[in-house]
């Protein structure tokens, strides 16, 4: 992580016209990939969940889409950033990429309405895990929504600043995006880790009280 | 018919049931007694297929279709009528001459006579006799009974323990009730709870 | 009819039967969609123009659409019925599709007295607008009776469903409006087929999984 931060910060030269914008673009863009990664994982282990028996998959699957929602609020708050730095305004509605994540984000918060609404159990794990799957759908069809809304709803006034980056800056950007998957995995190690602990020590309170 | 081995059901953090372990041979009947809140439910919904077994192993030798599952509700519809109710489970079920079947068992449990009114006119005791109707509609190998006498009264109670009997022959029983004395002459098996354990 | 399609049409037939028979649900949807639009004239300032109308049009169909859904398993809930449709039925889906089914005649219900409604009130539709209103409403039914099942499972129903559907309809509602005022509406209900088609066979697939455990 610190290795990707003296990249980013010594290493890519500095775009003329944009300065700090350009040095967010480094965190905002692998931030966002990361989150679908994790959407991904969550929808995977949702899955495994409703394959097998597993109630282990529920809970990684928990994790992972934790973990994503984390990434997508960080997301739209760099992307806030980048846009004000960039264009001078926290939001626009052309950036189909932010656009997206704030549909998603709202998707996925209401995982967790759904989630904490029913009891504990096999039925929680499926409805979940169902829902994690409807995410993963989502995802492409919201894409060509906002594009198809893009032609009816405003004109595109900013145009987007497409990734055309020189080979330092590519190393950079991929330095990047690996710390910062690197950040989110960890992330979900550590919070699968905790919860299992914590489901640990309710098991044995149980079996040392029963 | 029926092999449990080791069955543990937990919600979430709640152990509901372990270590339930028995045999039940075709024909049999299993007589499950306990005090409220002992499990006796949950099993039951395990054994209907209603629920999966958090640990241990299950095995019903009989298809979901050919099970009848009496539980703590009804499984009706209020605001259909009893004949509305039947004919669409029997549809469900693919019960052959489900109107016959329907309209027999309708009459043997007193019900003829207000087969066209909704069921949220009933009595509990009407109600549960309709359930009744609905468990055996379609001639399940496999009978899961939750409390089957409740709101019985006298009648509907002799009714049930003559319609028990007739078909306790042929059918495997699984029946959970406070008051076995109603099936002990079918028991052969008995099964107590307490908290979920057996006792 | 056998099979399947016997169970699917036995089911939604008696939803349209419990309708009938109570008359709660929509009688209040025909209202709301109705009320609605009129406080949409009052909410448009002067010479907002027919295509802001039309943007509202489908904010009213989606609300009159989530306050169906809403009441849709409540038959369902009392007495344990869906314990019995859950140990009857040869496939589970079924139970589902009649459900989006007779969600589906409902909101459709609602639309035949909102559409002309619309007409009257702000502008014309159009025979693209009518059918990304249909197709929409397939994606809404499609997806809101799967959602509305699972909110069902748990607590503060009535709150979480709306949550639920809003995002999913997003989409829909981007088709819909798409359809209604672009000048090339054929890739708008494209999409919406499509959407369609993906949710369909999603909420197919793992509606078994929501009603069991």
């Amino acid at each position: 992580m610190a290795a990707a931060i003296a990249m980013i910060f010594f290493v890519a030269p500095e775009d003329a016209d944009q300065g700090l914008s350009q040095k967010i673009f480094y965190f905002h863009v692998p931030i966002a990939l990361t989150a679908y990664a994790c959407f991904g994982l969550g929808a995977w282990k949702a899955l495994r969940v409703l394959w097998t028996r597993g109630e282990r998959y529920d809970l990684e699957s928990y994790t992972a889409i934790h973990q994503g929602t984390i990434f997508g609020a960080l997301t739209l708050i760099t992307g806030a950033i980048w846009a004000k730095a960039s264009w001078g305004v926290w939001w626009t509605w052309s950036s189909n990429q932010l656009v997206l994540f704030l549909v998603l984000f709202l998707f996925y918060c209401a995982y967790f309405m759904l989630r904490f609404s029913v009891e504990p159990g096999s039925r929680r794990e499926r409805i979940s895990a169902v829902y994690a799957l409807f995410g993963v759908a989502l995802i492409p069809v919201s894409f060509f929504a906002i594009r198809l809304a893009n032609d009816f709803i405003h004109p595109t006034v900013f145009t987007r600043e497409g990734p055309q980056m020189t080979g330092t800056m590519f190393t950079a950007f991929c330095v990047a995006w690996g710390a910062i998957l690197l950040l989110a995995y960890l992330m979900y190690r550590v919070e699968l880790a905790g919860k299992r602990a914590d489901q640990y020590l309710r098991d044995l309170r149980e079996a040392l009280t029963a | 018919m029926i092999r449990a081995e080791g069955i543990e059901k937990r919600f979430g953090r709640k152990l509901v049931l372990r270590g339930i372990s028995f045999t039940l041979q075709r024909g049999g009947c299993l007589v499950v007694t306990g005090a409220n809140g002992s499990g006796k439910t949950t099993l039951l919904r395990l054994l209907a297929g209603l629920a999966v077994p958090t640990r241990g192993s299950l095995a019903v030798a009989v298809d979901r279709s050919r099970v009848g599952f009496l539980g703590h509700e009804p499984l009706l519809y209020r605001e259909l009528t009893a004949l509305e109710n039947l004919d669409l489970f029997g549809r469900l079920y693919r019960v052959p001459e489900r109107r016959e079947r329907a309209g027999m068992l309708l009459e043997r449990f007193g019900l003829w006579e207000v087969r066209r009114e909704r069921v949220a006119t009933y009595s509990r005791g009407m109600t549960q006799r309709l359930a009744l109707c609905r468990t055996l509609l379609h001639e399940p190998d496999l009978l899961v009974l939750d409390e089957p006498f409740t709101a019985l009264d006298g009648d509907g109670t002799a009714l049930l323990e003559r319609e028990l009997a007739a078909v306790a022959e042929e059918r495997t029983l699984v029946v959970a009730t406070h008051e076995p004395r109603h099936v002990d002459r079918l028991a052969t098996g008995r099964l107590t709870l307490a908290g979920g354990v057996p006792a | 009819m056998s099979g399947y399609a016997g169970d699917v049409v036995a089911l939604a037939r008696k939803d349209l039967r419990l309708e009938l028979r109570a008359r709660d649900t929509l009688p209040a949807m025909l209202l709301f969609v109705l009320a609605t639009l009129v406080v949409f004239h009052f909410a448009l300032p002067q010479g907002s123009g027919d295509v802001a109308a039309y943007g509202l049009l489908w904010v009213a169909i989606v609300f009159t659409a989530l306050l169906g859904l809403a009441r849709a398993w409540v038959p369902e809930s009392a007495a344990g019925a869906l314990d019995g449709l859950v140990l009857a039925t040869h496939d589970r889906s079924a139970i589902w599709l009649a459900k989006s089914l007779a969600a589906l005649a409902f909101l459709g219900a609602a639309e035949i007295v909102a559409l002309p409604a619309f007409a009257l009130f702000f502008a014309p539709l159009d025979a693209t607008a009518i059918a990304g209103v249909a197709l929409a409403s397939v994606g809404i039914c499609v997806v809101g009776s799967l959602a509305s099942a699972m909110a069902a499972a748990g607590r503060g129903r009535e709150v979480i469903l709306p949550l639920l559907v809003l995002p999913l309809s997003i989409p829909l509602v981007v088709g819909g409006v798409g359809a209604g005022i672009s000048p090339e509406p054929e890739k708008y209900l494209l999409f919406l087929g499509l959407y369609d088609a993906v949710f369909a066979i999603l909420s197919w697939a793992t509606f078994e999984y929501v009603v069991t455990e």
